[in-house]
């Protein structure tokens, strides 16, 4: 990890000190931040680990946890929700076994998020599986792309 | 060009990719188009040649995905293809030349255009916009040469100033007044910053704009570089639009290859360069100061002003932000000049606005309209009036910061002060509609739930007041509303409205009071009767089955993911109260309106 870490500072300092293009290309290269990282960082750069930890929590895209390996977001934008985006979203729920929204199932293979808009709003209610967009989605419908993920997913492990 | 070449047809189709139409397949469309093209013309001696064009949104998502065939003078658009129908229309229209008549258009295409009057989207969704050649073909990059060429930068202001154009961000601040106070503010250093982080839940307007027609955009800010003496600007985009990320980054590599940005743009000594910004999410950072403070890389919190950020901006220095909509206008208005854009729209609202009409009606999409269009006509004309003619009930603009306004107001201009007055905004130019069947209570629970997550946490007043209000609003949807509560939202939002640092906390609660005000009656009867008329608030709903009318066919056994329903086939089901989740599946699904809502 050390050596992704190493060539991440070397383009922050060409980047003039930004922590959050700091932090977006650690994401980007280990799916989420680990402590560790931001110890590591702090070390180097001699930045408080708490400045990290304060823009990490700040904004919604950075995740202190790994995330599963499909992400199931649900599109709770006004225009989603005036169309049931929130009825998905509690099916999502009840389907994944999760009690909240961020939770990734025990065996890492989903997380469950809901976004706040993801400006697709005149194909609502949409939802993003791995980012990419169903458009006028149903509960029923979005049961069915979860159940259809779910048996690729154990035909591979076979 | 050789005789045989000159006598071949030029037939261009056009397939819409913005998301809306990818998310219906436009890629796949495409590939079809590409596939079927191939299959046919190998072997078949065409007498037309075919082009492909990506196209950007050209508004009308809920036909996606839309395809033009273009021959020669005539176009004509499809609505709804598929892959498998492409093959369809190569075959019929682009051989045999019989359009295929049940996927074209229908009128409520034309409807949905007949009262838009389109600048900035005219361009989107006929240009290619992976292509600088296609907006220069247009008239792309001519303001910028013009005034380069022409006109000294007092010249620029005073043009900008003339046409009227308020920002389109949402507070509506006459742009060219804010480029003067940044000219006259010292400093050799300044820059210019396009907000590009529309943040508002149901809107799109600023996202469509840079997948549609990204040059627009780019020669915009190099003009209002040029204006205020900056060399390097900043567009603040959200990471959560990849599509258009990708666009602006193409536009910017194609502007630079061609001369478009660097130095010496043009042999005038002017030079100016852009850079992007990702935002990681955040909807606060939409406010100006909290947004510089994103770019410099810190928690986008906002602080107080004086001094603006037209004096002290980004690292210090004089900065000049603007939003995609504002900075896409101005190429139009020096183009076509003052007089024409400010002949367009009403007294103290120039030019035309973007809106992202949705929610509950027919035709929801992107449009354009001129300022003091009525709400009406919007929802009715352009929109093609409410899904399933079910019964307006409220139009909600202006996102979090703004408000619903009920059906006797809906002769109200559409400009800032006429929305204003009715207790609601432009703002970023969200339009959803709502019908019957939404609670306003919900509503306004909604953009509280929403505020209340986004408040960065600074003042007290909106870190607390909006969790206050939000526990309030929650107690009243879940039957556990106060007599009194209603008085004691209006205090709060008061307080709230009067004593927060910035616009999120400022706005916070105009979707409780102008729901209060138009739709008092809704929370009386959450709070007095414990019931929520539009049957939409959970806790306050109970399902059962009406003996009579059930045929016992079982539907609803199988489509409730709870198991509360029991039942022999043939004879009426049973709901059990106590396991119903009151999801609402089985009254969905019931073909015989046999579950009964109370």
């Amino acid at each position: 990890m050390s050596e992704i870490l190493d060539d991440i500072i070397a383009r922050y300092r060409e980047k003039d000190g930004n922590v959050i293009f700091l932090l977006q290309e650690t994401q980007e290269a280990l799916g989420y931040i680990p402590e560790e990282a931001v110890g590591y960082f702090s070390k180097k750069l001699e930045i408080p680990s708490s400045r990290f930890f304060g823009v990490v929590t700040f904004y919604s895209q950075f995740h202190l946890k790994p995330r599963g390996k499909n992400i199931i977001s649900v599109c709770c934008g006004t225009a989603c929700h005036v169309k049931g985006g929130s009825k998905i979203a509690d099916r999502v729920l009840r389907d994944l076994a999760l009690s909240a929204e961020g939770e990734t199932t025990e065996d890492g293979k989903f997380t469950f998020e809901i976004v706040r808009c993801v400006g697709a709003c005149s194909i609502a209610p949409v939802v993003l599986v791995n980012n990419r967009a169903y458009a006028e989605m149903s509960a029923d419908g979005t049961s069915k792309i979860l159940r259809e993920i779910k048996k690729k997913e154990s035909d591979e492990s076979k | 060009m050789n005789q045989s070449e000159e006598n071949k047809k030029k037939v261009i189709v056009r397939v819409c990719i913005g998301t809306g139409g990818l998310a219906a397949g436009g890629k796949e469309v495409i590939e079809a188009f590409k596939k079927a093209i191939a299959d046919f013309c190998v072997d078949i001696d065409l007498d037309f040649t075919c082009h492909y064009q990506k196209v950007g949104c050209r508004g009308f998502c809920a036909r996606d995905v839309l395809v033009d065939v273009v021959d020669g003078d005539t176009s004509v658009t499809y609505q709804g293809i598929k892959p498998d129908i492409a093959k369809r229309i190569v075959e019929e229209h682009l051989i045999k030349g019989e359009p295929v008549k049940e996927w074209l258009i229908d009128d409520s295409y034309h409807a949905f255009h007949a009262k838009q009057l389109k600048i900035l989207l005219k361009d989107c969704g006929t240009i290619d916009p992976e292509d600088i050649h296609a907006y220069v073909k247009v008239g792309g990059y001519d303001a910028i040469k013009k005034i380069l060429s022409s006109m000294i930068p007092e010249d620029v202001i005073a043009e900008i100033k003339a046409s009227g154009i308020r920002g389109r961000g949402g507070a509506g601040f006459p742009t060219g007044v804010k480029w003067e106070a940044c000219r006259k503010a010292p400093g050799d250093v300044k820059y210019i910053v396009c907000n590009a982080d529309e943040g508002d839940p149901g809107a799109f307007m600023d996202r469509s704009i840079i997948e549609g027609n990204p040059h627009s955009v780019i020669e915009g800010m190099m003009i209002a570089a040029y204006a205020v003496g900056s060399n390097l600007g900043y567009v603040y985009i959200r990471a959560e639009y990849p599509a258009a990320v990708d666009r602006l980054k193409l536009a910017m590599a194609q502007a630079h290859e061609m001369g478009y940005l660097g130095n010496n743009l043009f042999g005038s000594g002017f030079s100016f360069d852009l850079r992007i910004k990702l935002g990681a999410g955040a909807f606060v950072c939409g406010e100006e100061t909290a947004l510089i403070a994103s770019i410099e890389g810190e928690r986008g919190m906002p602080r107080a002003k004086p001094p603006f950020p037209v004096q002290k901006g980004l690292w210090g220095k004089p900065t000049v932000i603007n939003n995609v909509e504002t900075l896409s206008n101005i190429p139009y208005i020096i183009r076509n000049g003052a007089a024409w854009y400010s002949s367009i729209g009403t007294e103290k609202s120039k030019g035309t606005k973007v809106f992202a009409l949705t929610g509950k009606v027919k035709n929801t999409g992107l449009i354009e309209v001129p300022m003091g269009i009525r709400l009406g006509e919007i929802i009715y004309d352009i929109g093609g009036g409410i899904i399933g003619d079910k019964k307006f009930k409220a139009v909600q603009t202006g996102g979090p910061s703004g408000g619903c306004i009920p059906a006797e107001l809906l002769d109200t201009p559409v400009d800032y002060e006429s929305l204003g007055r009715v207790g609601s905004i432009i703002g970023s130019g969200g339009m959803v509609v709502l019908d019957e069947t939404n609670c306003m209570v919900n509503i306004a629970k909604f953009f509280l739930e929403f505020t209340q997550a986004e408040s960065c946490g600074k003042c007290v007043p909106c870190r607390i007041g909006t969790k206050r209000l939000l526990e309030i609003l929650d107690r009243i949807t879940k039957g556990l509303g106060r007599e009194g509560d209603i008085e004691l939202l209006e205090g709060l939002c008061a307080g709230v409205k009067s004593a927060s640092l910035c616009g999120l906390g400022q706005t916070a609660p105009n979707p409780i009071l102008s729901t209060l005000k138009y739709f008092r009656s809704e929370y009386e009867t959450h709070i007095r009767e414990k019931k929520c008329p539009a049957k939409v608030c959970k806790d306050l709903l109970t399902y059962s089955i009406i003996d009579a009318a059930c045929t016992g066919c079982g539907a609803c056994k199988r489509a409730c993911p709870a198991g509360a329903i029991s039942g022999e086939k043939k004879k009426p089901h049973r709901i059990d109260p106590e396991m119903c989740i009151k999801c609402g599946a089985c009254f969905d699904t019931c073909k015989f309106a046999s579950v009964d809502r109370e």
